[in-house]
């Protein structure tokens, strides 16, 4: 998400499963959708079969996506980048990509400071100390008017252009072909399908998950990836885009309300001690835009937040008190998953509060996990299901005679016992009702929160404490405040005006001066005066293309694909009349809810309205590892890096202490490169509670190549051993076709896959993938690299 | 509804059989078409399946493959087959969803001696009624497809029913509701047909020169059908390429029925004259009297 904000100004799926029937080439990489998105992938067998759509997959396995692919290609466990940087390359060689596209809707006629520069490995800027980056080393470079300079005939050698085709101009197919281990001539025509797209007649789309996010570079994978639809003109274009597909039925509603540290509802940022005053943390907050003309939608930064706080706060924010900005935590460093286990594992952490999901499971480096929960001093579960994390005392090889951790487990209801709403990928908010009650004594989250909520409060009021009036003036002025319903907390979210309690029904309504509240502003429009928007069922198809502008709600005020403003030229006339996301009648726009003022002429702002520089950002300052991506090799690689050895790795990996020497360092112990995964039968790990689901798919299984299978002397169906640095796991042995030895820099190289649905509570008990997975993540996102790590593997 | 549950054939009741001709006008016949190419093996169709029927849970092992049994069994009416297959230096994961194909000509019924046991509806399904099974596995041995599995605890035989009771109130079968992918479709016999006439030809046109329709003449064809990418290789389906059955076994077990009648009649009639020549028999010579051979069973 954060790669996506950082190129187009949101961090979401920009299109909807069923916008992917509008495409001509998909490309699957870094996601198995036919596996972990089963109902939304019959949108692309649809197209295939019905648009003559070509499915393609790129993949360390050939996995149930790739038996309905028309092209499959094998690449190693973390050389996306290679691949993707290759793909770049071959655009831009041999002028495939969408130049008008380019020069309307991106950043690509923007001219570059004269302090940037890239060399052996590393952007300018690089901090070697502090083990990161200056990034006003990747200003642009300004005009007299103090706007950024720029040159619509892409000729300044500075000029992002320049500068993209340069960076790039390294990743010839041999390259490719050495990092990521396929063949050059394979890459090539998997390249030429990918890359006919980049016509106005022609449009693709690229699906990913957390195939790319679960790396040390997955927020550069991803850009790599938006940079590439970007060139080639298919970013807000029906049946284009770029597709994060999420998990969980709600990953994407949990994102949008918070999930990810460092997030407020909504995409606000969480306010840091520097920030001493409300104005001070909305100066730093509120971007400032970069050329005259950008709507720079962020601008409106403060009514959003001062509309939240009068949501959490009620009459108790005002504009005496900051709107109440003192009574919000700030953020003093680093609070992301990685963080939190390293703060536990140092002992500095006393409790912990798992809702709905299984940390131990969930997280890498599960010997770590185990000692880091072993010195809590209590843990919290919530969850329908009594959960590994829950009984983490009673793992494989503890000794409970040796942890104080006091653990409460409180039962909660299913989402199946509940109403309310689930946001997909494609953000529909989608309204769902209740199917069957709860066991007896068994209350929902909401139930649970209130408790928490009141108990607390009232010790508070008996004995006082820190931080006293924040906790006593939170709103909680619901009809049963000991439990709220979900309609009373849409309409919370949703926002109302405070002056006649009138519901909102888009943001625009939203002000800064107290008298809106919002919980959460990208919701505004999903619970009017008109009713509940997100339970609306019409099936009013006009354009044909599957948007259901009368289905549920979609955020951000119901408009179905982000960024439509680019799925017309600059003149506002379609780029394909055929697949027409909104069109400029010389009056307004028509089709699709419109990512743009609808009356605003097209040349009036740039498309790509939430960021400051009106356009997109093929070219960015937003991420901490580099304005352009890089193929850095995973922490546990099994070859150099060929493009730049000094640099072999990530150079800004935040490194949490004892992890380095936790790592394999390239010696012949651990000579196979492996990678984690979900298969459809499971969903995580709960479906380890469903009988029928354990039936499906029994017991805990190591994918082996079968010549790999056959010089160890492993048959089919045997139990093997697999170790890392870490910890071992051991399972059956599938001994597949699917896995082929790659040549990567010379060498032969071994892929060993491992799904993860296993632990040692539920109907089956199986190894836990995660003992194997380095405690290492993401530069930007601290998200684990689950994704390439070495092992070991022998006979059991 | 009613008219999608009349019958058809019934095993072994040879007055039941009428040449499928006279058939022809009547109710709608059904069928399922399983589109391979759009398959991705997620299995919801074989969990559906249990839920549907109730079949309960068959405790299973990862035996080295992604399919969750070995076999298909009296608890798994529908197992998904998984097969690694290079094609031309291509790898192809052939998933093949293994059910009864509702053969137009069932040689399960034609093998069934039990009557009543096996019922074929004039909408396509055949059905198994177990309180009938006598448990000889005649069915298992005339079914050309191998679907048909005994179990030893009930000493019953069960197979798909094609979710009769759903169809029965214009429900499509389980199976068929719940694909994630639209791979599995169901409509009458001669729509599905067309249909997959149209996903041969979208096959043809992705490369797949071989795609086929299999619905085996050797059976009469079947009221499961499928599009098979590879037509040319379908024994990497596990698809036999000529599978047969005729009602040849019911056509006998009728003339065996009139021969048995006509022997029970000839045992009446010399009984008769037996007793006018000598008079009742003393019943304490005999421990009871014997009936003539109501039927004949043919052999397999």
């Amino acid at each position: 998400m954060a790669s996506l904000a950082a190129t187009f100004g949101r961090g979401a799926m920009t299109n909807h499963w069923k916008d992917i029937k509008n495409t001509d080439v998909i490309l699957v990489m870094g996601a198995n959708p036919a596996e972990n998105h089963p109902c939304g992938f019959k949108w692309a067998v649809e197209a295939r079969d019905h648009r003559g759509a070509k499915l393609l997959t790129i993949d360390p396995r050939f996995t149930r996506t790739s038996a309905v692919a028309d092209r499959h290609m094998q690449i190693r466990p973390g050389s996306d980048i290679a691949v993707l940087g290759g793909l770049i390359r071959y655009a831009l060689e041999n002028d495939l990509h969408h130049a008008d596209y380019v020069r309307a809707h991106t950043n690509a006629t923007f001219v570059v400071g004269e302090e940037y520069g890239f060399a052996d490995g590393l952007f300018a800027g690089f901090d070697e100390a502090a083990g990161n980056y200056d990034k006003t080393a990747w200003d642009y470079e300004r005009g007299p008017d103090g706007y950024v300079r720029r040159d619509p005939a892409l000729e300044h050698p500075r000029s992002v252009f320049q500068l993209l085709k340069q960076h790039y101009d390294r990743y010839t197919p041999d390259v490719v072909a050495d990092v990521a281990g396929c063949s050059a001539e394979e890459f090539l025509r998997m390249a030429e399908i990918i890359c006919s797209t980049g016509r106005a007649d022609r449009v693709g789309t690229i699906m990913y998950a957390v195939g790319w996010t679960m790396h040390t570079v997955g927020s550069q994978i991803i850009r790599t990836a938006a940079i590439l639809q970007l060139l080639l003109g298919n970013i807000g274009r029906p049946g284009g885009g770029i597709n994060a597909l999420r998990g969980h039925a709600n990953v994407q509603g949990a994102t949008d309300h918070a999930i990810v540290a460092g997030i407020l509802p909504g995409y606000l940022k969480v306010p840091t001690p520097p920030q001493a005053s409300l104005a001070a943390h909305l100066r730093d907050s509120t971007p400032r835009p970069l050329v005259a003309d950008t709507v720079n939608y962020w601008g409106n930064y403060p009514k959003f937040y001062v509309s939240q706080m009068k949501a959490w706060f009620g009459g108790q924010a005002t504009r005496d008190n900051d709107f109440a900005y003192h009574y919000l935590a700030k953020q003093d460093g680093d609070a992301t998953w990685l963080s939190i286990w390293d703060k536990a594992h140092q002992g500095t952490l006393e409790g912990f509060v798992a809702l709905g999901f299984n940390p131990l499971l969930a997280g890498p480096d599960v010997p770590r996990l185990l000692d880091a929960m072993s010195k809590l001093k209590w843990k919290v579960v919530i969850d329908p299901f009594m959960l590994d994390s829950a009984e983490f005392w009673k793992a494989p090889g503890m000794d409970p005679a040796q942890i104080d951790t006091e653990v409460l487990y409180l039962p909660s209801s299913h989402w199946i016992e509940r109403d309310g709403s689930f946001t997909n990928s494609g953000r529909w908010a989608q309204w769902k009702e209740k199917a069957i009650d709860p066991p007896i004594g068994v209350r929902a989250d909401t139930w649970i929160l209130s408790e928490l909520f009141w108990r607390v409060k009232e010790l508070y009021q008996a004995e006082g404490g820190a931080w006293n009036d924040a906790i006593q003036h939170l709103t909680w002025d619901y009809l049963n405040p000991r439990e709220p319903t979900m309609v009373e907390l849409a309409k919370e979210i949703n926002g109302y005006d405070r002056r006649t309690g009138r519901l909102l029904s888009s943001f625009g309504e939203l002000a800064d001066d107290g008298t809106t509240a919002s919980g959460n502003w990208i919701y505004t429009g999903s619970f009017t005066e008109a009713g509940n928007q997100m339970q609306r069922r019409g099936t009013a198809d006009p354009t044909g293309l599957g948007m259901h502008h009368d289905w549920a709600f979609s955020w951000p005020a119901n408009r179905r694909v982000l960024y439509n403003r680019a799925s017309a030229d600059a003149e506002g006339r379609p780029w394909d009349p055929g697949r027409a996301g909104i069109a400029w009648n010389g009056r307004e726009w028509i089709g699709d809810v419109p990512d743009y003022g609808r009356t605003t002429p097209p040349d009036a702002a740039g498309a790509f309205i939430m960021t400051e520089e009106g356009v997109a950002r093929l070219f960015s300052s937003h991420l901490a590892d580099g304005p352009f991506s890089e193929h850095y090799e995973p922490v546990e690689s099994p070859s150099p890096n060929v493009m730049h050895d000094n640099v072999p790795i990530n150079p800004v990996i935040r490194w949490y202490d004892g992890v380095r020497e936790s790592l394999a360092t390239g010696d012949d112990d651990f000579p196979y490169a492996c990678t984690v995964y979900r298969v459809v039968e499971r969903e995580h790990f709960v479906t380890s509670n469903v009988p029928y689901l354990v039936e499906a798919m029994p017991d805990f299984f190591v994918e082996l190549p079968e010549g790999l299978a056959a010089e160890k002397g492993i048959p089919n169906g045997s139990q093997v051993r697999v170790w890392s640095k870490r910890g071992e796991v051991q399972g059956t042995a599938i001994v597949t076709k699917r896995i082929k030895p790659l040549r990567v820099n010379g060498k032969v190289v071994w892929t060993v896959g491992i799904p993860v649905h296993w632990g040692f509570v539920g109907l089956t008990q199986g190894s836990m993938a995660n003992l194997l997975t380095p405690f290492v993540g993401d530069a930007n996102t601290r998200c684990p690299e689950f994704k390439s790590f070495l092992v070991n593997v022998e006979r059991a | 509804m009613t008219d999608t549950l009349s019958i058809r054939r019934v095993s072994a009741s040879p007055d039941a059989y009428i040449p499928i001709s006279a058939l022809r006008s009547g109710g709608p016949t059904y069928a399922k078409l399983v589109d391979i190419g759009a398959c991705i093996g997620c299995k919801g169709c074989e969990v559906a399946c249990k839920e549907w029927n109730d079949l309960g849970v068959e405790p299973t092992a990862n035996f080295g493959s992604y399919q969750s049994h070995r076999d298909l069994s009296p608890k798994t009416w529908l197992l998904m087959r998984f097969n690694e297959v290079e094609v031309d230096g291509n790898l192809n994961w052939l998933i093949k969803k293994d059910a009864c194909l509702h053969c137009e000509e069932p040689g399960c019924l034609f093998a069934c001696p039990a009557p009543g046991a096996i019922v074929q509806y004039t909408n396509g399904i055949v059905d198994f009624n177990q309180e009938n099974c006598i448990g000889c596995q005649y069915c298992v041995t005339g079914c050309p497809f191998d679907i048909p599995r005994f179990d030893a605890a009930t000493r019953k035989v069960s197979k798909c029913n094609m979710c009769v009771d759903r169809v029965e109130v214009g429900l499509e079968p389980a199976c068929v509701k719940t694909c994630p992918t639209n791979a599995i479709s169901w409509g009458s016999k001669r729509d599905m047909l067309a249909l997959a006439d149209q996903k041969v030809e979208t096959l043809n046109a992705r490369g797949y020169e071989n795609a086929a329709v299999y619905n085996p003449a050797g059976v009469g064809g079947t009221h499961m059908m499928y599009v098979v990418p590879h037509g040319d290789r379908l024994g990497d389906y596990s698809l036999p390429s000529d599978p047969t059955a005729s009602p040849a076994p019911m056509t006998a077990l009728g003339f065996m029925k009139r021969m048995g009648a006509y022997l029970m009649g000839f045992g009446v009639l010399g009984t008769l004259v037996h007793f006018l020549r000598y008079g009742p028999e003393r019943l304490e010579e005999h421990g009871g009297h014997g009936d003539g051979p109501a039927r004949e069973v043919p052999s397999a």
